[in-house]
């Protein structure tokens, strides 16, 4: 009885609520867990931001592309000066801003001097750092004069935080970003959704959506039902791995584990004793059962790592070996260098990926008689205290920024690796250009990394992408944090 | 005997007492708030800028926002903002705070009205049941009923809800909120299941109360004469039974509005609802300070102003609690 | 008869409570990756977790952390609250006047908006809940107090008390705060059953216990994710909370029925 009234009002709700729409030219809702602070790419660090806007609304001169290499953007080519130490760009002629205005070389130098001005709220300045000064010659040359060789160069113009932006929109890209993408910004109703329209004077291939909408949820549950329902298309970046078996159970939905750029590791306080001994080091990467981590955190969607770099990197070389799981040997290390009753606190980052590591990592260390303590702490707390003030004993973190294996030169990051045979390794990858030289520098440090037991290395994090089967041209991996939908269409 | 004056004051002034009071309690908690949240850990300006922050782009910000001036008259400014209306400008968002509680009231605001209504829609005809049919067996199926309600954390009750009438039978949105441009229908359907998990445990608290108060009106005198007098039980339950109920019910509702707007901002968590409390908690998390202040600041007011006029409203619903009410100060005064 | 089978009941979950404190089936503390997600088997009665954990003796253990947050949320309440009521009932008027107003302020601050102050102060934790959930109890028992406690000073018997020569705190002491034990005590039970749900809440949204500390709300948190691959692990910890709130507002029905219901009901509602 009861049962057949709901079903009548199921009915009775489901013809009113569906929206049906005309397909192929249907909308494309993607779901996403963190909503960005504001919309300006260049002046911040949250991904959050580039996963909505770049190559959507913001383009740089260089791209990104699906397979992560360095394409053209609104530059159409560029070349090297003789020596490395200029680069000049062509630029793509009648390219406008969705206001209107043109783009030319002189936005190009506003864009990028305002980037890199001291005290310039921009998050990465290191990718200008070589940058000494850029002139516009004329309205399509630019010309970027570096004080030394930075061969990355191009592959930082693609960078989300080194997009065009127009001299009259710049100061209010944070609430109304005006860019020259396919996409032009409609609307953001903060706490739920920002919305996309297509840009129909773009100066490239028009994109196939209308419209696309960025719906921000924050809880995996909601996620899930949300996706069941269709109240949303797709989720690029699924947070909940372990729902990923009944979804891909459903001919609905189409399930994607690409890679990501981002390595989970334990970060060690090497500075803070008895953490300061290779052995103890050792004792604690050996202790932790990577797969375990895979299996129980991830559920078999992750790939273990033994060093800072991702699988897919030509340079990847598989380390895991080096401190793989042996929780004897752990014993037996940390007996051999004194340490007893050793007692540690873990501190957790709000994200399910290191709550969940965190838990079964302290039940892991408890068995070869560490003490652990976790310590859950906010992102805020996080920032300001662990990666900034230092103060920790170990954390559990993703670092997803592109390439960026750089941070173990840099004796005063938070893990404090003191090691000048690294840092000269990662400094002459700086100015290295042959790319196969590049690669023995890139190996060298991975090796005296793990070696080194600098971090405990725990898993690549993967991209679990989840979307309706009907969707084409979504971007299964993440060389860069973005969804570019550029491309992306209804085939029915 | 100063106190029979405020026995016998003027209903005027009463209620500039009652204002004053109100008023007081509001400064109090706002000052309250504030130094709560000036001791906090972390640095808004460093959140703010992120991992690869520039110290002298985080150094600008701070003084952009303020967070070098003193204590007392960061107070000093902000309080005199809010009573202008202004509650400062949202670190995280960069626009004004008054206008992100605005867009998100309007999903909390009528989340919290939808769940008072449906509390009192259930309560008050389960109540009123159970009392005419005391004793009998609808009485022990609406108490026991009552009684498991209020044993359901609404947390449960929402992820109940969400399994079974948007995952199973998918008649509802799982979460999330389209927005009234959308349509009222589409925005109310999104709200429902939400006000069901939130009012439940409402409903179950104040069908109790009404349950007693009407037990309670029915025994007294009046209504036994009323039935003596030849009116049906219907008739003197509606008649002098119920407004006599009404004060404490009204009362009851006031107390539990605490509780109501508490289990909004967790409800609001399970349905991935943008309402006052997401924006509450994503902005502690973000150390989002003005928005912290301005929406603990506007929760609190409205538990106090809510309170504050359940009680009034309760005094005034009849004459007769009213003049309870005199009796018993006066009875207060030896002491 | 309520009050037996409610006392029963309760007397039942705080026995578990006690001894998961010192003892479960299982360790809780301990993952076994393979071995989750097990059904209901003679070794695992009600089977394990998505870390491979004993489920009965997760129950035991969010027991004692949920038992324990509410009995200290309730403690705090009473012996910060009992105190100030009296202080007022029996005090001048200005000590009246500001205890009430302290009250109400007080009661303006839900349970939930103190725990967001609170851990963002301190840092979340089971014990950060336990004293949010009894700051917002503190004001509950002081209006109970202070209401009961006017009634009781305003019998016959109290002027007999003054007459022989007894003070104030005295009076407080010694006549009123017997007199108004029972209603508190009813109260208590009542306000234990609020906070075992508040915990549960705050948990839930991540304001309270955090890992390792296993409590019943953070199992239904950690549960939700899970619904559609493993629906029982939300079943088990919210049918808990169900048993336990039942078991004590039955305990408190009884104790209400016992003492003189008018009274209690009478002060309640003032």
């Amino acid at each position: 009885m009861a049962r057949r009234l709901l079903l009548s009002l199921a009915l009775a709700f489901a013809t009113t609520i569906s929206a049906i729409a005309a397909p192929v030219d249907r909308p494309l809702i993607i779901g996403m867990r963190l909503e960005p602070p504001h919309l300006d790419p260049t002046a911040g660090a949250a991904a959050a931001i580039d996963e909505v806007l770049y190559a959507n609304v913001f383009e740089g001169l260089t791209r990104i592309d699906a397979e992560g290499h360095v394409v053209p953007g609104l530059a159409t080519d560029w070349e090297f000066g003789d020596d490395g130490l200029s680069l000049t760009l062509t630029l793509r002629d009648g390219v406008t801003f969705h206001d209107g205005k043109p783009f030319n070389a002189d936005v190009a130098k506003f864009s990028l001097d305002r980037a890199r001005a001291p005290g310039a709220e921009n998050a990465q300045p290191q990718l200008f750092a070589a940058i000494e000064s850029v002139a516009a010659p004329d309205p399509t040359t630019l010309v970027i004069h570096l004080s030394r060789p930075d061969a990355d160069l191009p592959y930082s113009l693609a960078w989300g935080d080194a997009v065009m932006v127009h001299p009259d929109s710049a100061e209010t890209n944070k609430q109304t970003p005006v860019g020259t993408g396919p996409f032009r910004f409609e609307r953001w109703r903060r706490g739920d959704r920002i919305v996309l329209v297509r840009n129909d004077d773009y100066w490239g291939e028009a994109a196939k959506l209308p419209r696309v909408e960025f719906a921000f949820v924050g809880d995996p549950t909601v996620a899930l039902a949300a996706l069941m329902a269709g109240d949303i298309n797709a989720f690029p970046s699924f947070g909940a791995p372990e729902t990923l078996p009944v979804i891909a159970a459903d001919p609905r939905f189409t399930v994607k584990s690409g890679t990501t750029e981002g390595e989970t590791i334990m970060a060690i306080n090497s500075r803070r004793p008895p953490l300061d001994q290779l052995a103890v080091r050792q004792a604690l990467a050996r202790a932790v059962d990577r797969q375990a981590l895979v299996d129980g955190a991830m559920y078999g969607t992750a790939t273990p790592i033994g060093a800072p770099m991702p699988p897919h990197d030509p340079a990847y070389i598989d380390l895991t070996g080096v401190n793989a799981y042996d929780p004897a040997s752990a014993k037996a290390l940390l007996a051999e260098a004194g340490v007893e009753n050793l007692k540690l606190t873990l501190s957790l980052p709000p994200t399910s990926y290191a709550r969940r590591s965190g838990e079964i990592i302290a039940s892991e260390l408890r068995e070869v008689g560490i003490d652990v303590t976790l310590e859950p702490v906010e992102w805020a707390e996080w920032l300001s205290r662990i990666f900034r003030g230092k103060d920790y004993d170990l954390t559990i973190v993703a670092h997803t920024e592109p390439s960026d294996i750089g941070i173990y030169g840099r004796p005063d990051y938070y893990f404090h690796v003191d090691d000048p045979r690294l840092t000269e390794i990662l400094d002459a990858l700086d100015v290295e250009t042959d790319p196969a030289a590049r690669i023995e520098l890139l190996q060298e440090a991975q090796r005296r990394i793990a070696d080194n037991a600098v971090n405990v290395f725990l898993f690549q994090l993967p991209k679990s992408g989840v979307w309706d089967a009907r969707l084409v041209g979504m971007w299964e991996n993440s060389p860069i944090q973005a969804n570019d939908v550029t491309g992306v269409y209804w085939s029915k | 005997m100063p106190r029979k004056t405020a026995v016998n004051a003027s209903p005027i002034r009463r209620l500039l007492r009652r204002l004053l009071g109100l008023a007081a309690t509001l400064l109090a908690a706002s000052l309250l708030i504030f130094v709560a949240m000036s001791v906090l850990p972390g640095d808004p300006a460093e959140v703010l800028l992120g991992m690869n922050a520039d110290p002298a782009a985080v150094d600008a910000l701070r003084t952009e926002m303020g967070l070098d001036q003193p204590l007392p008259v960061q107070f000093a400014r902000w309080l005199g903002g809010v009573l202008a209306g202004d509650f400062g400008e949202s670190a995280t968002y960069a626009v004004p705070v008054t206008d992100l509680i605005l867009e998100r009231a309007v999903v909390s605001v009528p989340l919290a009205i939808l769940g008072v209504l449906l509390s009192v829609g259930i309560a008050l005809p389960a109540g009123l049941l159970a009392a005419i049919r005391r004793d009998r067996g609808t009485d022990n199926l609406v108490t026991t009923l009552a009684q498991i309600g209020l044993s359901i954390p609404s947390v449960w009750l929402g992820l109940i809800l969400i399994y079974l009438f948007a995952v199973v039978m998918k008649v509802v949105p799982a979460g999330g909120f389209p927005g009234w441009d959308a349509g009222v229908g589409p925005a109310l359907s999104a709200l429902i299941l939400p006000a069901v998990a939130l009012a439940a445990p409402q409903a179950a608290i104040l069908t109790r109360i009404t349950r007693t108060a009407i037990v309670e009106a029915m025994d007294e005198d009046y209504v036994t004469l009323a039935r003596a007098k030849g009116r049906s039980v219907a008739g003197a339950v509606a008649r002098h039974a119920l407004p006599n109920a009404l004060a404490p019910i009204l009362t009851i509702v006031g107390l539990q509005f605490g509780y109501l707007v508490a289990g909004a901002v967790v409800i609001e968590t399970v349905f991935s609802l943008p309402g006052v409390g997401r924006l509450l908690f994503q902005a502690v998390s973000q150390r989002d300070l003005q928005v912290v202040q301005g929406v603990v600041l506007i929760v609190v007011a409205t538990v106090v102003v809510v309170n504050t006029l359940c009680d009034g409203l309760a005094v005034w619903s009849n004459p007769r609690q009213r003049q309870r009410q005199r009796q018993r100060q006066q009875r207060r005064r030896p002491a | 008869m309520r009050l037996w089978i409610g006392g029963g009941a309760t007397a039942f979950l705080a026995g578990l409570a006690l001894i998961a404190a010192w003892w479960t089936p299982y360790p809780v503390g301990t993952i076994a990756i393979a071995e989750r997600f097990q059904p209901p088997s003679a070794e695992h009665l009600l089977g394990t977790d998505h870390y491979g954990r004993d489920i009965v003796s997760m129950l035991m253990a969010g027991a004692s952390t949920s038992l324990g947050v509410a009995a200290l949320a309730v403690a705090i309440g009473v012996a910060f609250g009992v105190p100030l009521g009296l202080l007022a009932a029996s005090g001048g008027r200005w000590v009246d006047a500001v205890v009430m107003r302290s009250a109400d302020l007080a009661f303006a601050f839900p349970a939930l908006i103190v725990a967001v102050i609170l851990t963002t102060l301190l840092g979340a934790s089971a014990m950060n809940a336990a004293i949010a959930v009894g700051i917002f109890n503190v004001p509950v028992f002081a209006r109970l107090a202070a209401a009961g406690g006017r009634r009781v000073l305003a019998l016959d018997f109290i002027d007999a008390a003054r007459l022989s020569g007894k003070g104030r705190a005295r009076i407080a002491l010694e006549h009123v705060a017997p007199n108004i034990a029972p209603v508190v005590l009813t109260q208590a039970a009542t306000q234990f059953a609020i906070a075992i749900l508040a915990e549960a809440g705050l948990s839930y949204v991540g304001l309270g216990a955090q890992p390792p500390t296993v409590s019943w709300g953070r199992m239904l948190n950690e549960a939700q994710t899970m619904i559609a691959i493993a629906p029982q692990l939300a079943v088990w910890p919210g049918l808990a909370i169900v048993a336990a709130v039942l078991a004590i507002t039955t305990f408190a029905e009884g104790l209400r029925a016992r003492l003189d219901p008018r009274f209690a009901r009478a002060v309640v509602v003032d």
